[in-house]
């Protein structure tokens, strides 16, 4: 038995140390908003947050995330507020969305470390996220916006 | 009873010299316990070096084989990305190096690679401490010459702040031993870890002499025939 938190809440997991993350979070939990791309850490669809890193879940094992923190789509944030996610609604980022969940993911990481990126930064953040549908240009200019949200937001506290 | 005072001064005299004798070689006794018995040269403090410009040299020849292998010189770029397969390519997603060589932001090195190798054909190799050298000291393998990586090696300001002792131990250093287990699907480096060892501590005990020029008939961007 491994016990993991996602999202806040505490789980006892009764399955092979071995498994990936992402089989155990959306199978076992049944948190599907996390994707299944390629399996090997190619492309950055399953990517969550595990104790704040962009891990890519289809090649983590559940025993690294044993009594860790664990954060997916559907945690990042209460009301679908993040700063990131409210940008990607904005700019309408997604096309046929399938990637978004990894992209948004990788992104929030990126702004948490780097509050105001550059073009260069978030080619650097975001490189191992892939889109088939070409979206690239609108990732971009959200996450600037997500910037300057995030930054009017913390000026408003 | 002159006999006996006789017999008895012999026996003083010759207690007296085992005396002497035996708090003479107490310390070496000790010494010699304290040694271990193995030809284990890492415990050697200072490490013996017994110059042999000609044994080093020649043990350099297959070191210098080793590090430019794929496996050791991939991650030691010339740039700031990680180079990737046997072909030595620019690695996929261009990950960075990062201040401390474990990446950057979603592009941390562990995001993907594990503490162990992940099974399967063309997935991400796994260590617990997989980085590449930090950019304040980027170790850099790609492209030297077997002169300038020797010189580099043994060059503390360039080496990771390495002593002698410190690169001998290096050899069995956890990423180092990886070169060895890569996972599926990729060359394993042009000799054993216990032949490259030999002839690392062989290099560095001979006095680590560099080789004067491009060793003969390597390409000095990988060091191989």
């Amino acid at each position: 038995m491994t016990t993991i938190t996602v999202n806040g809440k505490q789980h006892q997991i009764d399955a092979d140390p071995n498994m990936p993350l992402l089989w155990v979070i959306r199978d076992i939990i049944g948190l599907t908003g996390t994707k299944y791309g390629c399996g090997v850490a190619q492309c950055g669809a399953c990517v969550i947050h595990l104790n704040g890193d962009a891990v890519r879940s289809c090649v983590t094992k559940l025993s690294r995330a044993a009594g860790q923190q664990i954060t997916t789509i559907e945690g990042l944030s209460k009301n679908n507020d993040h700063p990131i996610q409210l940008a990607w609604n904005e700019e309408n980022v997604p096309q046929c969305g399938y990637c978004h969940s990894g992209q948004i993911m990788s992104a929030a990481v990126l702004l948490r470390a780097n509050p105001d990126p550059s073009d260069a930064d978030i080619g650097a953040g975001m490189a191992g996220n892939i889109c088939r549908c070409g979206t690239y240009q609108r990732i971009r200019k959200a996450i600037h916006l997500a910037a300057d949200l995030q930054r009017k937001e913390n000026a408003s506290k | 009873m002159k006999q006996q005072l006789t017999n008895k001064k012999t026996y003083r005299v010759s207690v007296n010299a085992f005396t002497v004798i035996g708090v003479l070689l107490l310390p070496i006794v000790i010494m010699a316990f304290g040694l271990k018995a193995g030809p284990d040269v890492t415990d050697l403090n200072p490490p013996l070096v017994k110059k042999d410009s000609i044994a080093s040299v020649k043990a350099f020849k297959q070191v210098y084989t080793v590090l430019m292998s794929s496996r050791c010189m991939n991650c030691h770029p010339a740039g700031n990305i990680p180079l990737q397969g046997d072909d030595s390519h620019l690695h996929t997603m261009s990950p960075q190096r990062g201040i401390d060589g474990k990446g950057v932001y979603a592009m941390k090195c562990a995001n993907c690679h594990q503490a162990t190798n992940t099974p399967g054909l063309h997935t991400p190799p796994g260590n617990p401490n997989w980085h590449l050298p930090p950019a304040d000291m980027k170790m850099v393998f790609q492209g030297r010459t077997a002169l300038q990586l020797a010189k580099q090696l043994i060059d503390p300001k360039q080496n990771g702040h390495k002593d002698l002792k410190k690169l001998i131990a290096h050899a069995d250093d956890g990423l180092v031993l990886g070169g060895w287990n890569p996972g599926e699907g990729r060359t394993l480096p042009p000799m054993s870890h216990a032949a490259f060892k030999k002839a690392w501590i062989t290099w560095l005990t001979t006095g680590a002499y560099a080789p004067k020029k491009q060793l003969k008939g390597t390409n000095h961007l990988t060091g191989l025939p």
